[in-house]
Order: C-alpha cells, then structure tokens, then sequence
C-alpha cells in the first residue's frame, strides 16, 4: 500500500471518533427536552448546563477530525 | 479535482516586521497583531462604556453591563465563595477569548485561538495560578484533593494516581478543547469553500452548508469562551474548597 492511499484510509478511521460525539450531542439534548418537558419551569436553570455538555462533548469527537486534518493536510 | 485544496494554509504565521533580538526572533506578526487589536477592541468597549455612566444605561453601556453580570454571574455560582478576588483574571481571560474567536470569523483574517501554542499558554496559566492559589490557602492540606472522601483504604492505592492524572492533564485537556474547536471549524469552511471553488454551477449546494456552518461557528466561538471561563471556575472552586 502506497503512503497516499494509507493516509486516506488513516484520515476515514480517525472520523470515527465523530461517532461518539454524535452520541454524546443527541444524549445531551434529549435529556433537555426531557427536563423542560416534564418541568419547563427549570430551563433557565438547565439551559446553561446543556450548553456546557454540548461544547464538551462536541470536542472529544474533534480531536478525532483534527487528527483526520493533520493526517490529510498536514505537512 | 480542479483545485488543490490548502484549508491549513490560512493558519500560517506571518511576519509582518520582522525583528531579531540576539538569536531570538521576536517579529510582530499577524498573530500579535490580532491580539492587539483584541485587547485594543476590549479596552475600547471597557472604557467607553462606563466613560459616561448612567443609571438608565444606553447600548454601548448595556453591552458592557451585560458581559460585566454575566461573568460575574458564572463566578459567583460555580466557583463558590470567596472566588471575587479571582473575577478580574477570570473576566479577562473570558473576553480575550471570546475576542479572538470572533476575530477569527471574519473572512480573511486570523484565529489566534486555533493555535495550540496560545491556548496552552492561556491554559498552563490558569493551572498553574490555580495550583499555587490552592497551595497558599491549604498549604500541606491541598494534597487532600486527590484523596477523595469515604473510601475503603485498599482502593486509595487505586484512586490516587488516577485524581492525580486527571489533575495533572488538565492544562492539556483545556487546550486542546479551544483549539481543536477553532481548527476543525475553520478548516471545515475552507474545505466547503473549496468544494464550492471545484463544481462550478453546483456550487450553491456547499456554499448553503458553508452559510450554516458560520452560524454554528459563531456559536461556537461564544461557547467556547464560555467553556474556558466555567472550567476555570470550576478548577478554581477545587483549589478554594477542596470538594
């Protein structure tokens, strides 16, 4: 296997850490909806927990992307 | 494919005059330029703001007034008590942050934050003020923190290097977080770009994505700024409280 086809192949198997924070980003929102459904009285209160939840999560599965970048881009 | 794609190049560290002390290069580049123009923007709208202080503020004052409460705000409720003598470091790492991030927005210009060496400066200031900050006020007991309460002794062995590591890759952690989040988004719109460059009359199509991809950017942006400055008080409530 040639190095270009195998930083191809390496750039697609680090995307899949974007499966986790596809994961995690649904999990979050869906236990907001559930919260405000049931009391919608909290979601001052909730709201700013969701969005904290939103940014963590969100950035486990970027490590995962900024590797797939420096893989295919990098020099 | 038509174009030769380059999303990394926009990150490149320009010197813009160039200077040498010694063997050390110390060049104002674009970088440094856009921090200036950060920290010029925020002292701007700092002074300006409450130049003419009302009681019933106008816009520019309410601006301020409303970033003033709202990192107030987070400081008062996540860092616990006595963390006000912090607010001042705390408000400004915040802004300056938020500062570049939406700096970086702007066609053209330049992320300082979607550069690791930045963030893990902004990072390893906050642990290692946290650190000492802990150290001062608990002394010999600020090792407390890493033996959690109300555990069998046995598992001690266990749970100590473990607290211990995940205290010690908090900087990283930190850094990683801000500038991974700045890099992937910056570098997803100069891909879209260049697909929109590469399909001709299609690309409508990737321009839409690119459109919607700079409004989650721009949430982005706040938000991690907002991250930054929560995780910082939380840190900050470990060292004061110690759990």
């Amino acid at each position: 296997m040639d190095l270009a086809s195998a930083k191809m192949i390496g750039a697609g198997l680090a995307c899949i850490a974007l499966v986790g924070a596809g994961i995690g980003i649904g999990n979050v929102f869906s236990a907001l909806i559930n919260s405000v459904a049931r009391n919608p009285a909290s979601q001052g209160l909730v709201q700013p927990f969701a969005f904290l939840g939103f940014a963590l999560a969100e950035a486990t599965g970027l490590f995962g992307f900024v590797v797939a970048l420096i893989i295919l881009f990098g020099r | 494919m038509a174009i030769e794609l380059q999303p990394l190049e926009q990150f490149t560290i320009e010197r813009l005059v160039p200077l040498h002390i010694g063997r050390l290069d110390v060049s104002f580049t674009n970088s440094a330029l856009l921090m200036t123009i950060a920290v010029v923007l925020i002292t701007a709208l700092m002074v300006l703001g409450t130049r003419k202080a009302a009681l019933v503020p106008g816009r520019w004052q309410s601006v301020t007034e409303m970033a003033y409460e709202f990192v107030a705000n987070m400081v008062d409720t996540n860092a616990g008590h006595g963390a006000r003598d912090f607010f001042p470091f705390i408000f400004t790492l915040f802004m300056f942050i938020l500062f570049s991030n939406l700096l970086g927005l702007i066609p053209y210009s330049f992320t300082i934050t979607s550069h690791i060496i930045v963030t893990f400066a902004l990072a390893a200031v906050v642990f290692i003020g946290v650190t000492i900050v802990g150290i001062v006020r608990h002394g010999f007991h600020f090792l407390r923190l890493f033996v959690p309460e109300g555990v069998p002794v046995a598992l001690l062995v266990l749970l100590v290097p473990i607290e211990l590591l995940s205290y010690c890759i908090r900087p990283f952690t930190l850094s990683i977080r801000l500038f991974a989040n700045m890099l992937a988004g910056h570098t997803m719109l100069a891909i879209f770009g260049g697909f929109a460059a590469s399909v001709g009359l299609f690309a409508i199509f990737p321009l839409g994505i690119n459109v919607l991809l700079v409004g989650l950017e721009l949430l982005v942006a706040v938000l991690q700024a907002y991250v930054f400055a929560i995780l910082t008080c939380l840190y900050l409530r470990d060292a004061l409280h110690l759990h």
